[in-house]
């Protein structure tokens, strides 16, 4: 039954399988088994870029295309939210329209730029992909009107959600159930559901023939597959799923800007986890975005640790400074590149089965 | 199938004739004066279109100053370097420091002091960035030749990196870099006022221009890159050893990239971290349009968006970074390889 | 001295997953010119492009003067004056065809540094090249680049030429030329290795014979008892010389 439900692609090897049922149930269970406010931030923001990064593997890791405009259409997903909710007031049916409103400006924005992509080199595409999503940025905080424009949109959430509804006073294992729990929860499910379906997309015959056309593209073709059809299907597919992650955010966040979903930053964050956990595997992206954000979120603290005992190094204290975080992600990044290019999941993968591949 | 069979042949000239100049392909060329043309009559007023132009001009030199590197490097060893513009950021912060050690040169309202302090700047700002490419050659781009998505991927990590490094050397926010005395200003030529640091950056990158143009043309070292663009193996079967060559383009666009961010710099006024992801994107769009490895057609690119860029900000300015897309895109609907394409990959 | 300039021993060649060459045995005697002939895909264009190392070999032994050049980089083979004329000419289109003999000549640094005589001689095998000096060598016609690509490989004296199918595509009276060429060359004390797939060319200036099939030497020896034997060349390469 399991197999089912992984659509057959089991993690193929024991520690990778425990991991991700730790992860599961540390996710599951986060709201009780690690109290405090940050702690549930961060496992709602795995949850979230579980969603997205896995979309983007979709795209570059079975596709292999490589495109920059990937945080356009999580941007899309959370001003659909916020805009919807703005205007229409915080109602299921606001939720519904904003989403639906969202997926559809995605699907058509994903068919334009995934049938661009077709016509120019991929070496172009990533650049132009670049450029697109740039631009897209400063759209969003220019149109103020819509977009609330730099400062972004604040808005509620329906009831149920909302950190004000609570439905008992009495709190069930040291922890208040209030909407927040609600809304993280639906959160997980939806990730549950999302990852699931993304694992029997790539897993279908659709997956296979995508594989192959990231292997060789014109070998597909003379065998008889039109890449043009699979390749904007994939594009299409892996920017609906972009634009729900984005949703997922602002639900969360009640809040959206520019900054929140569109930034150069997402999307380089994508690219390390993508690469850290392994393309080409969906897993990769649970486990990298679980390491990324914790390492993001704490790391900062054992670097404050860190640079306070190397104070009386200056120049050592400084490159160790909590604020220059990214800069050890980004070194873990190009080694990772380089010695794991198969990230996480392969390594593991490759562990159980010396010498097999 | 071949554009150059549209133009008929212009008669043989001597040796002396540089870069190709008996079969110019003229279209491309003509695009940067129609388009300052057609402009003329949306701006209305000549002495503000006198100023956009020569300020689009202005940035359109720094911009493919900067660019220039950036597709050699690429047209000759099929690299792609998106970490380019940590050269330029890097060039910038230390225009900084050697400016602002040079206060009484950069104070005085002699152009002649300026320059004193100026062009040190640059000098050492080339120097170092060009040393940061060698290492950046080294252990971040040449491990990775051949594969296209690990060199994307690693360039940017390399200039993630960069980025951060520089934070922890000058501090991560905004630092000011303003022109010396003498240079600030405009002239003024009737109604339209010139700045007179627009003027210098034109000449600058003019100048930069013509010693790349004659390097490729007239020396053997220029030969080899132009040959090593087009069919790397062939040269290599000459007997060079063309991975040598890359390494001194890829410092020499390192270099040049340092140089563009002294002037952007000054162009700005200001510097911040981040300004090399920035110019990133300008960059690319001035090489798509060129076409991958013309020199030539980075400089009519860099023209293009220098004055699409002015120019859109004068007359919508919302569409500043949209304007500079729908010129790529109307560019590559024209020819799909950019204007000058040079390599068949 | 060896009487072989180059020597192949049990060259075996890799692509990828493909085993193209099969243990080649390949020996080109001095001053002399040797064919290589065979039918298409027999591994011909493989083989020059394994000993100028822009293929490796993964097995064997490949001499140049009695010193192995089979891990040598492919710049280091063609400065121990072993000159390459690819099957695709490897013409640069964008350059002049001074600049594209420029390029051959190492040891100038300018056009005016090239041997003056020799481009005299060059000039009288190959009249296309002087004609069309100043000119971009991608406008020439086929014929004109071959000749080009040629008069490159000699622009400076080379101990051994390799050139693949120098008259491929070519019209017979082009190819009339080029043979005069490749005989004033062998005059000159140039040791050629050639394939060619014309065997009027090959007939005329053969000394030597070595024919492929399946990425292996299947016969070699003088030209003379190939040329003499219809029913061998019949069962080598299905078609009488």
């Amino acid at each position: 039954m399991m197999n089912r439900l992984l659509s057959g692609d089991a993690p193929r090897s024991r520690l990778l399988a425990a991991l991700l049922v730790a992860i599961v149930l540390g996710l599951a269970c986060a709201p009780f088994v690690f109290p405090g406010v940050k702690a549930l931030n961060v496992a709602a923001k795995v949850l979230v870029f579980v969603v997205l990064v896995a979309s983007f593997d979709l795209l570059l890791g079975y596709t292999g295309i490589v495109s920059f405009a990937h945080t356009m259409f999580f941007g899309i997903g959370a001003y659909g939210i916020a805009v919807a909710t703005t205007r229409m007031g915080p109602t299921w049916g606001a939720l519904a329209a904003g989403t639906a409103g969202a997926l559809l400006l995605s699907l058509l924005l994903s068919l334009a730029v995934g049938l661009f992509s077709l016509r120019v080199r991929a070496i172009f595409f990533a650049m132009i992909t670049l450029a697109v999503a740039a631009a897209f940025q400063t759209l969003a905080s220019q149109l103020s009107d819509i977009t609330g424009g730099e400062d972004g949109l604040t808005f509620k959430v329906p009831e149920v959600l909302s950190p004000s509804f609570e439905p008992f006073d009495d709190p069930f294992l040291g922890v208040t159930l209030d909407g927040r729990l609600v809304c993280y929860y639906l959160l997980f499910v939806a990730a549950v559901v999302l990852v699931l379906a993304l694992l029997r997309i790539v897993n279908s015959p659709f997956g296979r023939v995508l594989q192959a056309i990231r292997e060789n593209e014109f070998r597909a073709e003379a065998i008889g597959y039109r890449v043009v059809v699979y390749r904007t299907t994939s594009s299409v597919l892996s920017a609906l799923f972009a634009t729900l992650a984005g949703a997922m955010l602002a639900l969360w966040l009640r809040y959206n800007g520019p900054e929140t979903s569109l930034s150069f930053e997402i999307m380089m964050d994508c690219l390390l986890i993508v690469v850290i956990g392994g393309m080409g595997t969906i897993y990769g992206a649970v486990i990298g975005s679980v390491l990324f954000l914790v390492a993001q979120s704490y790391l900062q603290d054992v670097l404050r640790l860190a640079s306070e005992a190397a104070s009386p190094v200056p120049w050592l204290a400084a490159l160790l400074s909590p604020d220059r975080w990214l800069l050890w992600l980004g070194l873990l990044f190009v080694l990772s590149v380089y010695y794991f290019p198969t990230g996480v999941v392969g390594r593991l993968r490759s562990l159980r089965a010396p010498g097999a591949r | 199938m071949n554009y150059k069979q549209k133009v008929p042949p212009a008669p043989a000239q001597s040796a002396q004739a540089a870069m190709n100049l008996r079969e110019i392909d003229w279209p491309p060329l003509a695009l940067v004066p129609v388009l300052a043309l057609a402009a003329l009559p949306l701006v209305g007023s000549g002495s503000t279109w006198l100023t956009l132009t020569v300020a689009g001009l202005a940035m359109g030199m720094i911009v493919f100053i900067i660019a220039s590197g950036l597709t050699l490097v690429f047209g000759l060893m099929d690299v792609l370097n998106f970490g380019h513009g940590v050269f330029i950021a890097l060039g910038a912060f230390v225009a900084t420091s050697v400016l602002g050690a040079m206060g009484d040169y950069t104070q005085s309202a002699s152009l002649w002091r300026n320059l004193l302090a100026v062009l040190p700047a640059m000098a050492v700002a080339m120097l170092v960035a060009g040393a940061i490419g060698l290492a950046f050659e080294r252990f971040i781009v040449r491990p990775v030749y051949g594969q296209h998505l690990k060199q994307i991927l690693i360039t940017m990590g390399g200039m993630i990196i960069g980025e951060e490094l520089i934070k922890v050397v000058w501090g991560p926010q905004q630092i000011p870099l303003p022109l010396p005395a003498g240079m600030q200003g405009a002239w003024f030529i009737g109604d339209a006022a010139v700045e007179k640091y627009r003027v210098v950056a034109v000449l600058v990158g003019l100048a930069v221009f013509a010693l790349l143009a004659w390097t490729l043309s007239r020396t053997k070292v220029g030969l080899l890159i132009r040959a090593g663009v087009q069919d790397r193996e062939m040269v290599e079967s000459l007997g060079y050893r063309v991975r040598r060559l890359f390494v001194g383009v890829f410092a020499a666009g390192s270099a040049l990239a340092g140089l563009g961010g002294v002037m952007w710099g000054l162009y700005q006024q200001s510097v911040v971290p981040q300004m090399g992801a920035q110019v990133n994107v300008l960059i690319f769009i001035v090489i798509i349009i060129g076409g991958l490895g013309s020199t030539g057609g980075a400089l009519i690119g860099a023209l293009l968006v220098g004055l699409v860029a002015n120019y859109t900000g004068f007359l919508l300015p919302k569409a500043a970074l949209f304007s500079n897309i729908a010129l790529m895109v109307a560019v590559l609907l024209w020819r799909p390889q950019g204007v000058y394409p040079v390599t068949s990959r | 001295m060896s009487a072989h300039l180059l020597e192949l021993q049990g060259v075996h060649t890799h692509i990828g997953a493909y085993h193209i060459l099969h243990g080649v045995d390949l020996a080109v005697p001095r001053g002399q010119l040797t064919m290589l002939l065979g039918r298409n895909g027999a591994g011909k264009s493989t083989t020059l492009r394994t000993i100028m190392g822009l293929w490796r070999a993964s097995q064997g032994s490949i001499r140049f003067d009695g010193r192995d050049i089979a891990r040598l980089d492919t710049p280091r083979i063609a400065q121990l004056n072993i000159a390459y004329v690819p099957e695709a000419m490897g013409i640069f289109a964008d350059l002049t065809v001074k600049e594209n003999l420029l390029l051959a000549a190492r040891g100038a640094r300018s056009a005016a540094q090239m041997d003056a005589a020799r481009l005299e001689w060059i000039f009288g095998l190959f009249p296309a090249v002087e004609k069309f000096w100043n000119h971009p060598a991608g406008k020439l016609s086929g014929g004109q680049k071959q000749m080009v690509a040629v008069a490159r490989a000699i622009v400076e004296p080379r101990d051994l030429l390799i050139v693949d199918e120098p008259s491929k595509g070519l019209a017979p009276a082009i190819v009339h030329n080029m043979i005069e060429a490749f005989a004033q060359l062998k005059r000159s004390g140039t040791t050629i290795l050639l394939v060619e797939q014309n065997l009027r060319f090959a007939q005329r200036l053969g000394d030597t014979v070595a024919v492929m099939d399946d990425g292996r030497v299947v016969h070699a020896g003088p030209m003379q008892a190939l040329a003499e034997d219809a029913a061998l060349q019949r069962s080598l390469l299905g078609l009488s010389l």
